[in-house]
């Protein structure tokens, strides 16, 4: 089944043209989660959204409950909201922030009072100019509304919230690469351990970040219940999910949906969805979780959009967008493509990925050209091996963060996939497909 | 705040007291804007990148004077405001023409036809990726996932997006920005945000420590409450 009959959790309101108004808010239930969690006491919002398992929605998917529960030890200072969506072609925070900020402040703002933390970073990245300015309106509309500030709804909770902007840099949404340029540094992830963000997080204080998706589920699941949320989606993934999806698709878009219930054909073909392949083409194959996820192939299509059905299959669900080729793609072309976007935004800390992604473009980039050598596929994966050693899945880790391991996924996907491709470039000196 | 796990430059005294420093380039209402940015944050720093997209809505870039402006707001050094500015694809330390045109070319856009729009764009421009046309209306960029994939091949303007475009209607919109077409919906190079902040928190930080004390102070004997009767229940 395509569409299950599962609840539109997040994006029930942007129908309307009007969505990111307060008046379009208040009309449709909004900050009513809030003032319920007010009424709670925050270990019992806490629970809630333990007992909904709601798995953090920015790519790597930990528990949010869970990760809430590490800082219940210790006082947190500081709430930091990652909505510096960089990952290629996902897209789904794009559409939170510009058609229901409030729903995001909201979330944030009940986040604010399980962890009890009077101060909110909202980073979004700045390429976002329309989206910074729907979530600082609706900002300042909140604030008038008495649900941010000085004694919140009359709760006795104060809380500030403040908007700020990237400034272009895929690296900040790597959690302690956000938190150094919210200090207003040059985007350099910190070394972990002991700069976990729970533990020593902005300005060296206990910090949670959570991603903007996970935050805009929080006011449904105070309304409706942990266990409403909980009773959506199969095993560890409930609930449902954003799922963007592009490429060589007649109908690219975001869709809300049920977690496992539905497969990856589905979400290509299905005609409420996808809407099937352009020109009558054929899949040649997708990338399940943005590119920083290995390749599927035909042959894996039929599995079901979940963490951990993607995890066992050897690929990930990351960042929930699902890129789609047909069979007219050229796998070097792509491959090289996302491998060039590696080596624009490594931060160069490290030296296997500054190095290593540098030297991967220039191999790939004259394999596409007509340029190659024989020998240049086994250098590829030598150097990819370098950067993660055994080229496993999950990858070892030679850097500070994870974009260096991220690099080798899609060059090993397309060479273990399309290794004749590569040879017809090498041997024939151009593009089989033009 | 000291921290001695995680020293960081800003720690060190660098003000040695006086007036204000004396601002050669930002305006008197940036400059004021600029204090206002400041005072939202725990650490003057945080305000660094803020800043510079502020400064940028002046001429459009980060001139060295600029900098050296944003450095005296901040106590840094000018070096160190270059040093994060440098780092940032957004923030600029050349100039840049009125519209910058930033044509993604990533995985989703590359498979609708990027690579052909980009060069489009760079024939009938006269310039190529990263140049400024002579006119000085348009810097021309190839960039990466601008999180618009569901209107590929994504162009934003001044970042802002403007749908996917066609050769024909690319032509279309160069022609719109060079009249002044579109300048409602899309501001000059530089302008990011126009929307500003109209309020700040209220409550003084003695209040929200009391507020945390007491909330603290509640939940610590909710949990004694607990676990009492977790004993007592396990005593019966």
């Amino acid at each position: 089944m395509p569409v299950t009959g599962a609840p539109k959790i997040i994006t029930g309101r942007i129908g309307h043209a009007d969505s990111h108004t307060l008046e379009r808010y208040l009309a449709t239930g909004g900050y009513d989660g809030l003032r319920k969690a007010l009424a709670m006491t925050p270990e019992a919002v806490v629970h809630e959204i333990d007992t909904a398992s709601l798995l953090g929605r920015g790519g790597a998917g930990f528990p949010a409950g869970r990760k809430w529960a590490m800082l219940r030890q210790s006082p947190v200072t500081y709430l930091v909201v990652n909505g510096d969506e960089s990952e290629p072609a996902t897209f789904k925070d794009h559409l939170l922030v510009e058609r229901d900020p409030h729903q995001l402040i909201e979330g944030v703002l009940i986040a604010a009072y399980a962890t009890q933390v009077s101060q909110v970073f909202i980073y979004l990245r700045g390429e976002f100019a329309l989206g910074l300015e729907r979530v600082q309106a609706a900002l300042n509309d909140a604030y008038s509304h008495g649900a941010v500030g000085n004694d919140i709804f009359g709760s006795g909770f104060s809380v500030d919230v403040v908007v700020h902007p990237g400034a272009g840099a895929y690296i900040c949404g790597e959690e302690t690469a956000l938190l150094e340029s919210l200090e207003g540094k040059r985007g350099f992830p910190r070394i972990k351990p002991p700069f976990f963000p729970a533990a020593i997080g902005l300005y060296g204080e206990p910090t949670v970040v959570n991603n903007v998706e996970t935050m805009s589920n929080l006011p449904w699941i105070v309304l409706n219940g942990g266990s409403a949320f909980a009773a959506l989606g199969e095993g560890r993934s409930t609930g449902t999910r954003l799922f963007a999806l592009a490429g060589h698709v007649n109908r690219p878009g975001v869709f809300e949906i049920e977690m496992v219930k539905t497969t990856f054909r589905d979400l290509i073909h299905a005609p409420v969805l996808g809407g099937g392949i352009p020109h009558g083409r054929e899949l040649k194959a997708f990338i399940p979780g943005g590119v920083s996820a290995p390749w599927f192939g035909p042959d894996e299509i039929d599995l079901p959009l979940g963490q951990d059905e993607v995890a066992d299959a050897g690929s990930m669900l990351g960042s929930g967008s699902v890129v789609v080729m047909d069979d007219h793609t050229c796998a070097v072309r792509a491959s090289w493509r996302i491998t060039k976007f590696f080596a624009r935004e490594s931060c160069g800390q490290c030296t296997p990925c500054r190095e290593g992604s540098g030297w991967l473009e220039k191999i790939m980039e004259r394999i596409e050209t007509g340029n190659g050598r024989e020998d240049d596929l086994d250098l590829l994966l030598d150097v990819c091996d370098n950067i993660a050693p055994g080229l496993t899945w999950p990858p070892q880790q030679t850097t500070i963060c994870v974009l260096g391991p991220s690099i080798p996924s899609s060059i090993g996907s397309a060479i273990q996939m399309f290794r004749d491709e590569f040879l017809v470039h090498i041997k024939e000196g151009g593009c089989p497909y033009g | 705040m000291s921290n001695a796990a995680h020293p960081t430059p800003v720690d060190r005294p660098r003000s040695k007291g006086g007036p204000a420093p004396a601002l050669t380039h930002l305006g008197g209402a940036t400059a004021t804007r600029a204090r206002e940015l400041i005072a939202l944050y725990p650490e003057p720093r945080s305000a660094l990148i803020p800043l510079c997209h502020l400064a940028q809505e002046q001429e459009g870039w980060l001139s060295p004077e600029i900098m050296a402006d944003i450095a005296a707001l901040l106590d840094l050094t000018p070096a160190e405001v270059l040093g994060t500015a440098s780092f940032y694809d957004m923030l600029h330390t050349e100039p840049v023409g009125s519209h910058l045109v930033s044509v993604c070319t990533n995985i989703a856009c590359l498979l609708n036809g990027a690579m052909e729009l980009l060069e489009h764009a760079e024939s009938t421009l006269g310039v190529n990726a990263g140049g400024t046309t002579a006119d000085g209306a348009v810097t021309l960029e190839e960039a990466e996932c601008l999180a618009g994939c569901d209107g590929a091949p994504c162009v934003q303007v001044n970042h802002r997006y403007v749908g996917a475009q066609t050769a024909e209607s690319f032509d279309q919109l160069i022609a719109d920005l060079r009249s002044g077409a579109r300048a409602a919906e899309i501001p000059t190079h530089g302008t990011l945000n126009r929307v500003a902040r109209t309020t700040g928190l209220q409550a003084d930080r003695d209040q929200i420590a009391n507020e945390r004390a007491a909330m603290a102070e509640a939940q610590a004997q909710r949990a004694a409450a607990a676990k009492d009767t977790a004993a007592n229940k396990a005593g019966a």
